[in-house]
């Protein structure tokens, strides 16, 4: 801690492309998905066109949230939060940059692959395997990065975001590649369409490999390094070390062991075998353990310094975020528990879950991380706190519009399928569920455009602060600043 | 980080990033052993009886995956009376056994097609394809009016065919099962032999006379494949 003066000098170019990556995938998949709500409402929206269609941006609307918007805050994450907690400025900024312009080109051509219909079917694994071999090589970028960080690496204990952050190349790698497994079809005949392959697995085996992926994807994507984001920006922004060292230790070894074993939760009552299916329940409610270590942990981080959520719009969108890593990782477990699926399966109730997780925990901290870092990164302030403030609030109002209507929709459709009138026959036809779902889809949809509303503020005052800091380049630096630079 | 008495193997391996890496490594493979691979071979066993996909219904399930119809349907009647009673027979493991991929969906914003074929006829899906709120007032599928455009591509369904037969041993040609080309040329004669009876339940006339210049459209495919699932 000698040479505090080196320390403070970063590189931060790469951070700063993925922050603007993320600000443009968030808007674009989030204006995607809310066409599709729109489009549950208006099945007119569709136009008879297929590139409009609910079926085909369906896949688009999920892969540019979670890998694009995602994947984008996360990259940025670890290129600002490495050099800091690794004590050494970004190594090889050549290979940076060519990761990040490779992840945004196969991130376009994804869409663009995706509207054709080229799609492997598999949930958040849809794109064609050629890409699948360029999202390998843009993620090797990132594991050569990060393992190029930590041999440079100055500061000898890793911080436990470095933890979340190896896990997460780690685990996303593994998974990713034992799905992916097809064989393109083209190379054994020579015909057709060369993107097309046939899955390596069939049936009952596949949809076992997929949900094994499918779930832990959103461990290793959605969970795991989010978790790393948090342990790194709440105590910052809290200006105080973390609660518990002992607790981050035991959540981080607990979470990344039982996480895998709870992917057949996807599958209750299907043909997997039955010992699968318990197992599966049994880990998802052990799940809750680690989860919430993690979540009383940053949580605490804030002990004595509760106060600053009155004034402090991105400790409250790191703090909520947090709680709704909470909520959602009590809700997963709730409805892994197999008479609950029984009806909550096929229900909007799980799209109203992952919702909670997406909007609340990952949108929340990523965001929060993102208000956090532009300011230090450009040496500026931020353009406006009440415009966050206001952001916020307008937020977490659209978030509980979508989750409530969730609920209710997924219940009561889940129970309409499954009434009987006094002759023990199904009271409703199909039909009838799904015009019962109309109130609550356009409620969705209104939930949905609180927040796209909240993220379009979101943009405009980190654009405002980038633009003001071009303004201000040459003259005195901010007051405010020093906060970080005592803390880094 | 304080507290820094507790657990002295953890202080070390958080010094060392190969040994956390290799740490956390092992650690996650465990579950997807243990769940995975016991119960991979007999889950990969066909049911007695089961036919695999005839070109014309490859051609139909490639349809289907290009339109991501799982995003709103299920392949997958679970054993509930609700769900007996509405689908059919609940879903068996070995009939799966030549999905690839798999297609169960995980959501129902339309009902289960596991057995569709039992209960829709070819007409009504080309009307419901055409104008899904005529058929279904309420409904709030898209239209599919390409499918009535689109020809049914042939070579794909003639790479896939000819892949799945060699590299995975799925028993075409054998007894009553149906056959595969071993040409381009034989499974397009496959596609149009096995299409005359789809064509011939259907109204629309564009699709008759396309069908008689030896032309088959996606609409037919993909009413093939919708018939099979029973």
């Amino acid at each position: 801690m000698a040479q505090t003066q080196s320390f403070t000098d970063y590189d931060y170019s790469v951070a700063k492309g993925f922050v603007i990556s993320a600000l443009f995938w968030g808007v674009f998949g989030m204006s995607v998905g809310l066409t599709l709500a729109f489009e549950l409402v208006f099945p007119e929206l569709n136009a008879d066109l297929p590139w409009l269609s609910f079926n085909r941006l369906r896949p688009l609307h999920t892969n540019a949230v979670i890998f694009g918007f995602t994947l984008s805050g996360v990259f940025a994450a670890w290129y600002y939060i490495s050099q800091r907690v690794l004590k050494v400025r970004m190594v090889l900024p050549a290979l940076a940059k060519t990761h990040l312009a490779l992840f945004n080109l196969l991130l376009v051509l994804g869409a663009f692959t995706l509207l054709d219909g080229q799609s492997s079917s598999k949930e958040y694994h849809e794109m064609p395997w050629w890409l699948d071999i360029v999202i390998v090589v843009m993620w090797l970028m990132w594991g050569a990065h990060m393992f190029a960080m930590l041999g440079a690496r100055r500061e000898k204990t890793l911080y436990v975001s470095i933890w979340y952050f190896m896990a997460c190349f780690l685990g996303v790698g593994m998974l990713f590649l034992f799905n992916g497994l097809a064989i393109p079809t083209w190379f054994v005949t020579n015909t057709g369409n060369w993107w097309h392959s046939v899955s390596m697995y069939a049936g009952t085996n596949d949809a076992q490999v997929q949900w094994w992926f499918g779930h832990n994807a959103v461990a290793f994507v959605l969970t795991v390094p989010i978790v790393a984001i948090s342990y790194y920006f709440i105590p910052k922004q809290a200006n105080q070390p973390i609660y518990s060292y002992r607790l981050s230790l035991w959540s981080f070894w607990g979470l990344i062991f039982v996480y895998l074993w709870a992917g057949p939760h996807h599958m209750m009552y299907s043909t997997i075998p039955d010992w699968v299916q318990t197992l599966g329940m049994v880990f998802s409610l052990v799940l809750i353990i680690p989860s919430w270590g993690s979540m009383i942990n940053l949580l605490l981080t804030m002990s004595g310094r509760w106060e600053q959520l009155k004034t402090d719009p991105i400790a409250k969108l790191l703090v909520i975020g947090s709680t709704f890593y909470g909520f959602a990782t009590l809700e997963g477990p709730v409805q892994a528990i197999k008479s609950v699926n029984a009806i909550a399966h096929f229900t909007d109730w799980i799209i109203g879950h992952v919702h909670n997780g997406a909007l609340g925990w990952v949108g929340f901290t990523i965001m929060g991380a993102i208000f956090h870092m532009v300011p230090r990164m450009y040496n500026t302030r931020l353009y406006s706190v009440r415009l966050a403030e206001n952001q916020f609030w307008i937020q977490t109002l659209g978030i509980v519009f979508y989750f409530t209507s969730m609920w209710v929709a997924g219940v009561t459709q889940g129970s309409m399928w499954r009434t009987t009138d006094q002759f023990g026959n199904l009271a409703y036809s199909f039909l009838d569920t799904v015009r019962a779902m109309v109130p609550y889809w356009s409620l969705r949809a209104v939930g949905g455009t609180l927040y796209l509303l909240g993220f379009w503020m979101f943009i405009f005052n980190i654009w405002m602060t980038i633009r003001q800091a071009r303004t201000q380049q040459g003259a005195e630096v901010p007051a405010e600043v020093p906060v970080t630079a005592k803390a880094a | 980080m304080s507290n820094k008495q507790s657990g002295s193997i953890f202080e070390f391996i958080e010094k060392n990033s190969l040994l956390l890496g290799v740490s956390i490594f092992v650690l996650i493979t465990i579950g997807g052993i243990v769940e995975v691979v016991p119960s991979f071979t007999q889950n990969a066993r066909p049911i007695t009886g089961l036919k695999p996909y005839s070109a014309l219904e490859l051609a139909g399930r490639q349809i289907y995956i290009r339109e991501s119809c799982n995003a709103c349907h299920s392949q997958l009647i679970r054993p509930f009376k609700a769900e007996t009673d509405r689908y059919g027979a609940y879903s068996l493991s070995g009939e799966y056994a030549y999905d690839r991929p798999f297609l169960w969906g995980s959501r129902r914003t339309g009902p289960d097609l596991h057995r569709v074929g039992n209960y829709r006829t070819t007409d009504w899906h080309e009307a419901h394809f055409k104008n899904a709120r005529q058929v279904s007032p309420g409904s709030n599928m898209p239209n599919f009016p390409w499918f009535f455009e689109d020809s049914v591509d042939v070579g794909t369904v003639h790479a896939e065919l000819v892949t799945v037969r060699d590299v995975f041993g799925v028993p075409y040609d054998q007894g009553e099962n149906p056959k595969s080309g071993n040409t381009l040329e034989e499974t397009h004669q496959l596609i149009i032999e096995e299409a005359g009876a789809v064509v011939e339940q259907m109204k629309d006339q564009s699709i008759k006379d396309a069908y008689a210049q030896g032309d088959v459209k996606d609409i037919v495919a993909i009413i093939a494949y919708l018939n099979r699932m029973k």
